[in-house]
């Protein structure tokens, strides 16, 4: 990209540049020594084309829509339409998180994202002894195809897509949603959505898993392989780097990981005999946006880079769409402060920013009271609200990739690309993710990160505002959402009156049926959907595959 | 002379986010007090199992799911259940304002809330345990 020469005269003036500096510091000095990133990394005072002097456009960064995808997996970005505005939420019942979702679709919403209760996530139902007191607190509590149906009742779900926030009983969950469809006569193939699926960054970051990994993977590509056939507009599994970051790692870890999780599922489901190019496509990712813009949108194009160089290089991709890292974003959870809630307005805006610079397909933005309680229908306005300022108002959405080009946003992708490379190849040296997390490096690293970071905070070099900085007297805050506690009596009740109701001889029959399944080596899909048609319950189901697979149990360190 | 402080830190009811209790108990273990950390999933009965059985001044619990109410009380009772009630309990997490009279009353010495500097905790563990 740059003449030698003038690269030289560059390099020389740097260095003039860097003694007057030099002497200046010494009458003024910097607001630090060493000034970090939002991960921790060195940033430099200046940037100029030496930093990034091997930089070549054509193999670096190439067309938006085009290999390796550094500038954005389409070719018009946002100028053709906008990302999904995709708000997560579900709480207590399904008809209250049905009345939620009705709201966000006047509001301009344009998919759904559902949040389940933890005993949902871990396959138990209402009435499990595990389940008191959490029944419908941090999602929506779903036991059956009963409340799945009262979920939807009036959302066409041809014309929605839909994210489901679902790993360990992700299959379930999804039969349920294709039963529903059905009842709505919308045919499999009409339905567009993702499910989280990824269950590798539940061992390593979010804890809730069920199975061990070896039938959690099978899981997994048998639901890569039903969807290639049967749901082929659906988005199969979200590898997930949210969480890992919400765990506190560094932004290059962030990447690393993911895609290291990344390449186990494709080597899953390379070994269970599907070709690469039929479900590859149907793969997607998810990220986080803390405050850094800088380094997340650097970030974002590393982490496309790198995929479309893994899947090209490693896997032998020949589809583009196998290439192309799509994702999800959300707004860093654990960015935000209890402490003047309303400053969190602020810095999801800024990490809305980041999200729409770096490139991202679809956004959820964090409300202010986050750090409390559960958003309340009037924050969640605001921080949809959020998006559609950033979107309508803000310009940074009509042209392609704007930051590129940017000394510093080329060498910090590239950099972010090196490291996350570095741990790759590490965790290919242990032999792969999965034994990876087994052996608890992962989580050790992320632990590290983690502590580092709180002890930033703690000695005040890392700031943040109104909580180690510029603090005040504070009311606490008022109208934080609730959940009634009566909704886990109330689901028990629906659980008991659906078992007196539904053919018990047929789920029995059913759930028999998938036992059998489960011992060979069939794929699980139909025999999951046939159960739940049935009305078999969420924990009966998983409770079959608990008794099969058995459960994981966490390896724990300090 | 005394030995250090012994501390469970527990993870209550199915949420699995462990950020803040690992940071927690690594942040009690640099500070010279003695760890022990549950891992995920504990019921309140499993907790106290725990407790009595590693002999801890104190049981340090961290909840996010919004189950501290139902959760963090039942810990309480099954400790004086056992007469362990000399065991100091405190909990940290995600926990509204409003909810802290009422945990307070059921026996929980303290709860920290996000944003809580380490030293606080820590502070406030060595000022409140019951040495045996």
């Amino acid at each position: 990209m740059f003449q030698k020469e003038k690269l030289d005269k560059i390099k020389e003036s740097f260095k003039a540049y860097d003694e007057k500096v030099a002497e200046t510091i010494k009458k003024r000095p910097e607001r630090k020594e060493v000034f970090e990133s939002g991960s921790g990394a060195v940033v430099n005072r200046l940037y100029t084309p030496a930093d990034i002097e091997d930089f070549d456009y054509e193999t670096d960064l190439g067309m938006p829509g085009s290999y390796p995808y550094t500038r954005g997996v389409q070719p018009t970005m946002y100028r053709g339409r906008f990302w999904t505005m995709r708000m997560y939420a579900g709480f207590a019942t399904a008809e209250e998180s049905n009345k939620r979702y009705k709201y966000l679709i006047e509001q301009g919403s344009m998919g759904l994202s559902v949040a389940f209760d933890l005993p949902t996530q871990i396959g138990y139902d209402s009435d499990h002894p595990l389940a008191e007191g959490e029944v419908g607190k941090v999602g929506v509590a779903i036991d059956s195809l009963a409340d799945m149906e009262i979920l939807f009742d009036g959302i066409p779900l041809d014309k929605v897509s839909t994210s489901m926030t679902i790993n360990a009983p992700a299959s379930v969950l999804l039969a349920m949603y294709i039963a529903v469809a059905e009842k709505q006569g919308v045919t499999p193939d009409k339905l567009r959505g993702t499910i989280q699926n990824d269950i590798l960054k539940e061992y390593i970051a979010r804890g809730t898993y069920i199975f061990p990994t070896e039938a959690s993977m099978r899981l997994i590509t048998n639901i890569f392989e039903y969807c290639s056939k049967e749901v082929p507009q659906w988005n199969t599994i979200s590898i997930s780097g949210y969480h890992i970051r919400e765990a506190g790692s560094t932004a290059a870890q962030e990447v690393g990981f993911t895609l290291a999780d990344g390449i186990a599922y494709v080597e899953a489901a390379i070994k269970a005999g599907l070709d690469v190019d039929t479900f590859a496509p149907r793969l997607s990712f998810f990220f986080n946006a803390h405050n850094d813009i800088l380094e997340e949108v650097a970030k974002y194009r590393a982490a496309r880079r790198l995929w479309a160089r893994i899947m090209k290089e490693r896997f032998g991709a020949k589809k583009p769409k196998s290439m192309a890292l799509k994702f999800h974003t959300q707004t860093g959870g654990s960015t935000l402060t209890a402490q003047q809630p309303e400053n969190n307005i602020v810095r999801v805006a800024i990490q809305t920013l980041a999200a729409v610079l770096g490139g991202t397909q679809s956004l959820h933005t964090n409300s202010k009271d986050e750090a409390l309680a559960l958003p309340t229908e009037d924050s969640v306005r605001v921080a949809l609200r959020t998006q559609q300022i950033v979107a309508y108002e803000s310009g940074v959405a009509d042209t392609v990739d704007p930051l590129a080009g940017s000394y510093y946003i080329e060498a910090k992708t590239k950099e972010i690309e090196e490291e996350a490379m570095k741990y790759i190849k590490k965790i290919d040296e242990l032999g792969g993710a999965p034994k990876a997390i087994d052996m608890g490096y992962i989580q050790q690293e992320i632990m590290d990160a983690a502590y580092n970071y709180q002890r930033d905070i703690e000695t005040g070099k890392r700031i943040i505002v109104g909580m180690n900085k510029f603090k005040i007297e504070e009311e606490p805050p008022k109208g934080l959402l609730k959940v009634d506690p009566s909704v886990g009596e109330l689901q028990k009740k629906k659980i008991q009156e659906l078992k007196a109701k539904r053919d018990n001889e047929q789920v029995k029959e059913k759930l028999e049926a998938l036992r059998g399944a489960c011992q060979g080596d069939e794929n699980l899909m139909p025999y999951i959907l046939d159960a739940v048609r049935a009305y078999a319950t969420l924990g009966e189901i998983c409770g079959v595959m608990r008794e099969v697979f058995g459960e994981y149990q966490q390896s724990v360190q300090l | 002379m005394d030995r250090p402080i012994r501390v469970l830190v527990a993870k209550p009811g199915l949420d699995g986010h462990d950020r803040g209790a690992k940071v927690i108990a690594r942040a009690l273990r640099d500070a010279g007090m003695e760890v022990i950390y549950t891992g995920l999933r504990q019921t309140p009965e499993q907790i106290v199992s725990a407790a009595i059985q590693e002999d801890v001044d104190c049981v340090a619990m961290s909840i996010l799911s919004g189950a501290h109410n139902t959760l963090l009380p039942k810990v309480v009772e099954l400790l004086k259940a056992e007469n362990a009630e000399d065991i100091l309990v405190i909990g940290g997490g995600v926990i509204p304002d409003d909810d802290i009279p009422f945990l307070k009353e059921k026996g929980i010495a303290e709860v920290f809330t996000p944003g809580t500097p380490t030293s606080v905790t820590i502070d406030f563990i060595k000022a409140n345990v019951k040495r045996k």
